[in-house]
């Protein structure tokens, strides 16, 4: 990560990049320094993830009683553990988790576009409309950021009792739905204030009504900002077990792979070792989202600048 | 359930709720564009409030009224359960324990986060390095207290036995004797904030990076030839211009941090003087059976959380004055 | 939006179909041929199906699930087994918002009675009532009576009162197994001498930490105060800090308090905090420590190729009385309670209160006993379960639940175990035992 003189980043070729700010600082902490505290934060960051990887593919025995870092001075290695959690071969952990790996993305994907489409609606009324009532409002549901999910849980599932969806995949949808929707409207609605106001005006001069402001004007500018947000609410429902514990009841039908994962251990715990596995099969699936979609994500959160 | 019927289930739930806003923005469309808002506004607002109406203002008003009342949520006892908060030895450390947490978390996590975001930026493979950064962010609470395992575990210092945690096979290899990380307090609980400091500055760094990259180059050319300095444009260019980005994400991170609870739980389970508002509410609800000190503790957080929204508030107005 | 979406759900769907791909062949479909004479009496149950919800997970559900299939294969109706660790939270939420599965497996009458006040729960009909008189004894069925109510009868039994040892270092120093209290401080003294640290205790349990001293307490409670003072201890007919119980916990503290007691491979006194109770008792197997109390489950925890025997690399003593004739003995198990009264499932219930099951599951199990009078000490395999049947089905032993999982869940399952864990970690037994009393509920 040494500091280079020209950036690698794709621009327009025609204006050449003058320095950032950023840059300039980070100059001033004079390169070797710079690159040496950029490394040392690297390193640190992920070395505890790949002490985990180390272990996931280390046997039992060894997990239990040595440090992952002999792995180099002595090294064993085996797939047992990975074995053991996806169920193949003989010694399958009696669920295995290709089941519960299905139900995570059937949960994942509508509680994040369901959310993400609500709150562009109401971000779009409390950025750029004007009606009574509308500061009370906004406060209102940006406070009720802190309403901690587990005072929910109880009145919501009792909820689901009584119009008869418990069970279902639904009572997962409208949980995560709601626990999205203030700190999603929070941000969309600052992405969508510094939308400037003279692009909005000139279309409301050209006689466009809300509806294609809405999708004419904001959305293609948003885009970007509502796949990152999509990004946060894809990481926070994949990585949930609170609420998948209490609105998933009944298995394998419903249960996503946090579920399985926090049982993994055995109901006392002696087969931890294959948490490592379990851990590792569980976070492949965010992970290459953030990277498939990382370009997505850094001009969806540009997005609030658009410049001019 | 097989696996088609599954995905069936998930497209239809997904088609429905595009059918939802289409059949709103359709009704929007009626009203015409130059009107009062009003009717529009609070057309597009109507399902996310009853949504949260239902699913959070509900719940926390019932919670705020079962405080006044005892454990079995029977008899109105007044303030009682909040005396107990805030003069019960135990519930004193989980409030200082809170403190703690707050104040620690998202100032360490956002600093690391910026710093690091200054010295990679258009960095070689600055993509790359950034992905390191996050990666914590996209492990599960439950990944997290595994992965740390392997750092913090204590094994003793006896012949024959090695350590498996990688902090204490350092101290031991720097001559040592290996701790217990989890159990000493005060540090455990910093240990703890470790952590979530750990999962938190993925988050600053993407925000941060992005804001510092949006900064307007006429604005630093402007200051260049003025002659101002780099750490004078990391003064008065960088740090204005991402102030009200690191608002939200001090805010954000906060707020996190307040209803931290998996960490804890899954680390410590709030042993060792290590519990926090979050975790206590859920011992106490779920465990205790103690309904009415559990609604006691949550509406806590709802009150500590006030000074953080008045906060956001004021920027907010400062922006719209702008 | 669109691009960004495609891409996402191409992504999992791509994933999806790798996931599926390794799917799992193993259906253990090779039962032996069940007499279906025994079940005739469930009727026809085709199309029914019965939930049942546990806290009891992998590896130990695989035999609960197979113990089901005779009754599945002869009424034709279908259990539904669902394990999860946290069910003890778990359930309090689902009864309390009416969405209780038919039959849970609970391992405390302290949470059995929360059960039953949310309301949901059903009295056991009159078959299971009968089962229940017919197998257990008359304390089994107090601890499943709420209000003169009977409600479910006991399942599974594990017994505490163990020590656990290795056979071979006793029989190379001539160490005798203890028959006294006295004989078993002496023994401690004994090996104490030789420089090595004779006992090792964890009680890490994530936010169960703590509950192996509860245990340790109740043992000793039991063996210096008698019966009848641990009854009242435990229904709070004497107070939690008075002379006996802080006895009790004082006699613990001599044991696990003494650095030159413990902890034996696992480091010092502070130790037993963080030491996971699984971890706990291994250091027999490698030498670095000789006594290990905990219950007879714990034979699970040791690694698969290890012998438990009386002739094998460990094996457990039962925890001895004050004298040689005082056979007190403490113990747990779980109670089936129903939400439904459904007739398939209260057929379920019966078969399960029957010795027709018990027998059948400990046939299939490894590690667990059942207190049922029926059970046939034949067909518990392993050397420990037969220790176990045999401590239950002893006349002379005074048999006491576990203390902790009868008190109201704001002691049993929290302010015990939080003070008992600041207790090892430094905190004296008066402080303990003033905070635990302070946390009853009034």
């Amino acid at each position: 990560m040494t500091t280079t003189s020209e950036p690698l980043t794709t621009t327009p070729p025609v204006v050449p990049t003058p320095a950032s700010p950023a840059r300039r600082a980070r100059k001033a902490l004079t390169s070797p320094l710079a690159s040496l505290i950029a490394i040392v934060i690297a390193v640190l960051w992920t070395l505890p993830t790949f002490g985990l990887a180390i272990s996931s593919f280390r046997p039992e025995r060894q997990i239990k009683t040595t440090g992952w870092w002999t792995a180099f001075t002595d090294p064993q290695f085996t797939l047992d553990n990975y074995r053991s959690v996806l169920g193949i071969g003989e010694n399958a952990a009696s669920s295995s988790l290709s089941d519960y790996f299905v139900n995570s993305i059937v949960i994942t994907i509508p509680s994040v576009l369901i959310p993400i489409s609500l709150a562009t609606l109401a971000a779009y009324a409390f950025a750029w409309m004007k009606f009574p009532g509308r500061n009370v409002l906004f406060v209102a549901v940006f406070a009720l950021q802190i309403v901690p999910i587990q005072v929910t849980l109880i009145p919501l599932l009792r909820l689901y009792v009584d119009v008869g969806v418990a069970g279902t995949f639904w009572p997962l949808w409208l949980s995560h739905s709601i626990f999205a929707l203030p700190l999603a409207i929070f941000l969309l609605h600052n992405f969508m204030r510094e939308v400037p106001a003279g692009l909005l005006e000139a279309a409301r001069v050209d006689g466009a009504g809300h509806v294609a402001i809405f999708f004419r004007v904001l959305l293609p500018l948003l885009t970007p900002a509502l796949a990152a947000f999509g990004i946060f609410q894809f990481l926070w429902v994949w990585n949930d077990l609170l609420v998948a514990l209490t609105f998933a009841g009944g298995g394998t039908d419903v249960a996503p792979i946090t579920a399985a994962l926090a049982n993994l251990s055995g109901t006392r715990g002696t087969a931890w070792h294959l948490l490592s596995a379990g851990a590792f099969v569980s976070i492949i699936v965010p992970v290459l989202i953030f990277v498939a979609m990382q370009r997505y994500f850094v001009r969806g959160l540009l997005a609030g600048s658009v410049k001019g | 359930m097989i696996t088609g019927e599954k995905f069936l289930t998930m497209c239809g739930a997904v088609l429905l709720f595009v059918a939802v806003v289409g059949v709103i923005l359709f009704i929007a469309s009626r009203f015409g564009g130059r009107r009062s808002d009003g009717p529009v506004a609070y057309l597009y607002l109507l399902p996310t409030l009853a949504m949260l109406a239902l699913g959070l203002v509900y719940p926390g008003l019932r919670t705020i009224y079962q405080s006044f009342f005892d454990a079995a949520g029977t008899s109105f006892i007044g303030l009682d359960n909040y005396q107990t908060i805030f003069t019960t030895e135990d519930q004193i450390t989980v409030l200082r324990n809170t403190v703690l947490w707050v104040v620690v978390t998202p100032f360490v996590a956002t600093a690391v986060g910026l710093i690091y975001a200054i010295l990679v930026d258009k960095a070689r493979m600055e993509a790359f390095a950034k992905a390191l950064i996050f990666l914590p962010m996209a492990i599960s609470f439950v990944g997290a207290g595994i992965i740390w395992k392997f750092i913090y575990e204590f094994r003793p210092d006896q012949v024959g036995i090695k350590q498996i945690g990688l902090l204490n096979q350092l101290v031991v290899m720097a001559g040592g004797k290996p701790q217990q990380w989890l159990v000493n307090q005060p540090w455990n609980t910093l240990f703890l904030i470790v952590v979530m400091i750990w999962i938190q500055a993925g988050f600053a760094m993407t925000v941060l990076s992005a804001a510092i990259k949006a900064i307007p180059d006429d604005i630093v050319e402007a200051a260049r030839l003025d002659g101002v300095g780099p750490f004078g444009m990391f003064r008065f260019i960088t740090l204005p211009s991402i102030r009200p980005t690191l608002v939200v994400v001090l805010t954000t991170i906060g707020i996190g941090t307040l209803k931290v609870f998996d960490i804890v739980r899954t680390m410590t389970g709030g042993q060792f003087f290590t519990s926090v508002v979050a975790n206590e509410f859920y011992s106490q609800s779920f465990r205790a059976n103690n309904q009415g000190l559990g609604a006691a503790l949550a509406v806590l957080l709802f009150i500590l959380v006030i000074p953080i929204v008045v906060y956001n508030i004021r920027q907010l107005r400062a922006s719209e004055a702008r | 939006m669109a691009a960004a979406s495609a891409g996402a759900l191409g992504l999992t769907l791509a994933l999806t179909m790798s996931a599926c791909g390794g799917g799992k062949s193993d259906d253990a479909s090779d039962q032996p041929n069940v007499d279906c004479s025994q079940f005739s009496q469930y009727g026809d149950l085709s199309g029914k199906t019965i939930s049942v919800y546990t806290g009891i997970v992998t590896p130990e559900d695989t035999a609960y699930i197979n113990s089901y299939k005779p009754f599945e294969q002869c009424t034709h109706a279908t259990i539904k087994y669902e394990g999860d660790k946290s069910f003890e939270t778990q359930i309090l939420v689902r009864a309390q918002a009416g969405n209780p599965p038919d039959i849970a497996i609970v391992p405390q009458p302290g949470l059995l009675k929360q059960l039953v006040a949310t309301g949901k729960a059903k009295e056991a009909p009159a078959a299971v009532k009968e089962n229940a008189a017919k197998g257990w004894g008359e304390d089994w069925m107090s601890y499943a009576t709420v209000d003169g109510k009977f409600y479910a009868a006991p399942s599974g039994a594990s017994i505490k009162s163990l020590v656990w040892y290795s056979p071979q270092e006793f029989k190379d120093n001539g160490y005798e197994i203890p028959k006294t209290l006295d004989d078993l401080k002496a023994l401690t003294d004994k090996i104490a001498s030789t420089g090595k640290k004779p006992w090792c205790a964890g009680i890490g349990s994530g936010e169960a930490t703590g509950w192996p001293i509860t245990d340790w307490m109740e043992d000793f409670m039991l063996r210096l105060s008698g019966p009848e003072e641990y009854d009242k201890w435990v229904n709070h007919d004497i107070a939690f800090n008075s002379p006996g119980p802080t006895a009790a916990l004082d006699a613990v503290g001599t044991y696990l308090k003494d650095p030159k007691y413990v902890n034996g491979g696992l480091g010092d006194v502070k130790s037993i905090a963080t030491t996971t109770f699984q971890d706990g008792g291994l250091p027999i197997l490698d030498g670095n420590c000789s006594l290990h109390r905990q219950a007879s489950f714990y034979a699970a925890n040791f690694p698969a190729d290890t012998k438990v025997a009386e002739d094998g690399d460990v094996f457990a003593f039962y925890l001895p009385g004050k004298t040689a004739e005082d056979k007190p003995l403490l113990g747990g198990g779980e109670f089936n309670l129903a939400f439904s009264d459904r007739p398939e499932v209260q057929a379920f219930q019966t078969y399960l209160s029957s010795d027709l099951w018990a027998n059948t599951k400990a046939k299939l199990s490894q590690g667990w006993v059942s207190a049922n009078k029926g059970l046939d000490p034949a067909n518990v395999s392993n050397p420990i379960d037969k220790l176990a049947v045999s401590l239950l089905q002893d006349p002379n032993a005074v048999f006491r639940f576990d203390g902790s999982d009868q008190m109201p869940g704001a002691v049993g399952s929290n302010a015990f175990w939080k003070q008992a864990t600041n207790w090892i970690t430094g905190q004296s037994t008066k402080d303990t035992v003033d905070k635990i009393e302070a946390a009853w509920p009034k």
